[in-house]
């Protein structure tokens, strides 16, 4: 008796719980499920010039690949899979790049800075990029890196270049500095958040049984900031695949991003076709993520 | 007792009031309580448009507040589509109207209500500047002013009593140079794909205007004569857009520009030497000190319009009050103010009353400036002596090739600009 009254709580913990996350679900359905699934209705929604027509049509969907059986007239894929693979591109690409730097950097935080007030410092110090606005932070990098820019100047007076350098700005390179300055302060700080949850007397013991630095790092610590490593990658991912801001300015407007190609269309009303664009990028997320969660399970290691 | 007590108190308190009262009243506070029902106008537009000085000055002489709804082109054809209740005057370009009227959001404003409705200029009523008619590609305006009835869907191809949008300011839009990086004459829009321009040009990324830029270049390089730039069939829309492709492809666009600010950027930086471009910008581009024209060119020019329209929700005094901002609005002082900055007013002759002769010689006639020519805020535009780019209002607006257009096919031609942009 006593037995199965000292359980009872615990097996059938009753409506206390749902309340508690009563909340929180509202908000969520309020503000998330609900908006996402207005979305998704009005992706088979028909329209016209001046508004949206209730229906059931997959022609949104089949205009967005439209042509894409074939190459085109100058050779390249069709309109949306070259925009999907130039934004897959950059995503790649920032993702490896914030990855080197953010490991390194929060490595450096957490094992080689001993104080917390020096660590404290250093990490306000990687914020700095976030104390102007985003449209400022970038529009900044005219100056410096144009062709009459402080860089190109400096080439010049060197001697090293005799023409200006071109691909400095609005070219793949600048998006993807942009990138990379904006957003390794996405990957350093889950990546050092993880790491100084590292119990130190590991890496002793990898000392002590004759590991070297290399072989510490390779087998200790980067299997043990994996879960810092999958957020930020999640971070970084997300933030570039639906980014169109920085990649218009940096790109001078002139390189695709599905989230351009998004905002295009609903400046002009189409927002059914915009909505199908938005649901097939978010689909190709989820996807990513769901592959990287494959990776490392996430919920077992927090 | 107590209702004794209550009643000697409650007497000074009463007698209190009245004073009061009589003390409001004497001190001519009762207007004040008439002024708190004054009406506010929620003005939706673009922030190019919307300028504090215009909002306070009409206050003054009016009581009327204007509270400014400032978003983009774009935006505002959206809000007047999606959200008709949102605004009580909305301040659009001509070309929006073929989205807003068929849904049936505004009212047709009547002229009868409009006291200097019929000195419009005929650009709009016509289509004619100095009795000879300009260009009407795309959306002229003369072909979108006018509705049957106050609540019409179609537009009227006579002119009636009920008008579309009542002018505000227009232009006409060409390419913007830098003479000091050029180095010599520029007259055709066929310069803008000029490999000599090569990663120094810069195009319009908003697709509806870009893309009518890119047809005056098309005639001009003799590829094609469009029948109606501002309305092109499927294999024209194909053919333009194949030009511009092959230049990005071979490295002509530095960049391509959607934001008044960018394009001021790209020129003063001497990133781009050559680009399409807005009047005002070329003027911000001066005002930094460095040389910049809005080139007339032989083919002419894009020209743009942008008018007051009234939602159809609109009742009672602030409808009465819309009107009232109209009129004052074609009254002059408005007018003079933004052919001040370079753009045009709809009502000319008042506008000319409140501007200095040598103002109205300079901006308007293409003469020499007899002094200075400084914008409204007192900075100087241009020095004595030199002449308006484009020359006198009759030149320029004569001198109109086609205007802002949505096209039919304006789905398909968003598709192929975003390839464009893609390639």
């Amino acid at each position: 008796m006593s037995t199965a009254a000292s359980v009872s709580p615990r097996s059938d913990p009753g409506i206390h719980p749902w309340w508690q996350a009563l909340p929180f679900a509202a908000v969520f359905l309020a503000f998330f499920v609900i908006p996402l699934g207005l979305v998704l209705m009005v992706s088979f929604w028909d329209f016209n010039e001046y508004e949206l027509l209730p229906a059931f049509t997959w022609r949104n969907y089949v205009s967005m690949w439209e042509g894409c059986g074939r190459l085109n007239e100058y050779g390249d894929f069709c309109v949306t899979l070259s925009t999907y693979l130039s934004t897959l591109k950059f995503a790649l690409l920032s993702w490896a790049l914030t990855l080197v730097l953010g490991f390194a950097l929060a490595y450096f935080l957490a094992f080689h800075v001993h104080s917390v007030g020096m660590q404290t410092l250093l990490f306000v110090l990687c914020t700095v990029p976030f104390w102007t606005s985003n449209v400022i932070r970038m529009i900044a990098w005219v100056p410096l890196l144009g062709r009459n820019g402080l860089l190109n100047q400096g080439l010049e007076a060197t001697g090293l270049i005799r023409q200006p350098l071109e691909w400095l700005l609005f070219s793949d390179f600048s998006v993807l500095l942009a990138y990379v300055h904006l957003y390794t302060m996405f990957m350093i700080v889950p990546i050092f958040n993880s790491m100084m949850r590292i119990d130190r007397s590991l890496l002793e013991a990898a000392r002590d049984a004759g590991a070297s630095a290399w072989q510490t790092l390779w087998n200790v610590i980067v299997p043990l900031s994996r879960t810092g490593i999958l957020i930020g990658s999640i971070f970084i991912i997300t933030i570039v695949m639906g980014d169109f801001v920085t990649v218009g300015v940096m790109g001078g407007q002139q390189i695709a991003s599905i989230g351009k190609m998004i905002q295009v269309q609903t400046s002009y009303l189409q927002f059914p076709l915009a909505a199908a664009n938005a649901v097939v990028l978010l689909l190709t997320v989820l996807m990513i993520v769901w592959g990287l969660t494959r990776v490392v399970d996430i919920r077992k290691e927090l | 007792m107590s209702h004794d007590t209550d009643k000697t108190r409650s007497e000074p308190q009463r007698r209190q009031i009245l004073k009061g009262a009589a003390a409001v009243l004497a001190s001519g506070m009762f207007p004040a309580i008439h002024a708190q029902e004054k009406i506010t106008l929620r003005y939706l537009g673009t922030a190019v448009n919307q300028d504090k000085t215009i909002a306070e000055k009409f206050e003054a002489d009016t009581g009327i507040k204007i509270q400014y709804v400032a978003v983009t082109t774009d935006e505002v054809t959206k809000r007047a589509i999606t959200a008709p209740n949102s605004f009580d005057l909305i301040d659009t370009e001509y070309f929006s109207l073929k989205k807003i009227i068929p849904t049936g959001n505004l009212l047709g404003i009547d002229s009868r209500r409009i006291k200097n409705a019929d000195k419009i200029t005929s650009l709009f009523t016509q289509g004619t500047v100095a009795g000879k008619a300009v260009g009407d590609q795309g959306t002229a305006p003369k072909k979108v002013m006018y509705l049957e009835k106050p609540e019409s869907k179609k537009f009227a191809s006579a002119p009636t009593p009920f008008m579309t949008l009542i002018p505000t300011v227009y232009n006409a839009d060409t390419l913007g140079i830098r003479p000091d990086l050029i180095k010599r004459p520029i007259n055709s829009w066929a310069e803008l794909l000029n490999p000599e321009f090569k990663g120094k040009a810069a195009i319009l990324n908003i697709p509806s205007i870009g893309i009518m830029d890119a047809a005056m270049v098309v005639e001009d390089l003799g590829l094609y004569k469009y029948p109606d730039k501002g309305n092109m069939t499927k294999a024209e829309i194909d053919l333009t857009i194949r030009t511009l492709v092959e230049a990005k492809k071979a490295g002509q666009f530095r960049a391509l520009w959607k934001d008044f600010n960018e394009s001021v950027n790209l020129m003063a930086s001497g990133e781009v030497v050559i680009q399409s471009m807005w009047s005002p910008a070329v003027t911000a581009v001066r005002t930094k000190g460095i040389a910049c024209n809005f080139q007339p060119l032989k083919e002419g020019y894009r020209a743009w319009a942008a008018g007051f329209g009234l939602p159809k929700t609109l009742s009672g005094r602030k409808l009465d009050g819309a009107y009232e901002f109209i009129n004052w609005f074609l009254d002059g002082w408005a007018g003079a103010y933004l052919n001040r900055q370079g753009y045009y007013s709809a009502v000319l002759d008042t506008a000319k009353a409140k501007m200095d002769a040598y103002e109205w010689a300079y901006w308007m006639e293409g003469k020499p400036a007899a002094k200075d020519i400084k914008n409204p805020t007192g900075d100087v535009l241009a020095k004595a002596g030199s002449v308006r780019d484009g020359g006198s209002y009759e030149q320029r607006m004569g001198s109109i090739a086609c205007w802002n257009a949505v096209m039919d096919e304006n789905e398909y031609m968003v598709r192929k600009w975003n390839e464009f942009v893609a390639a």
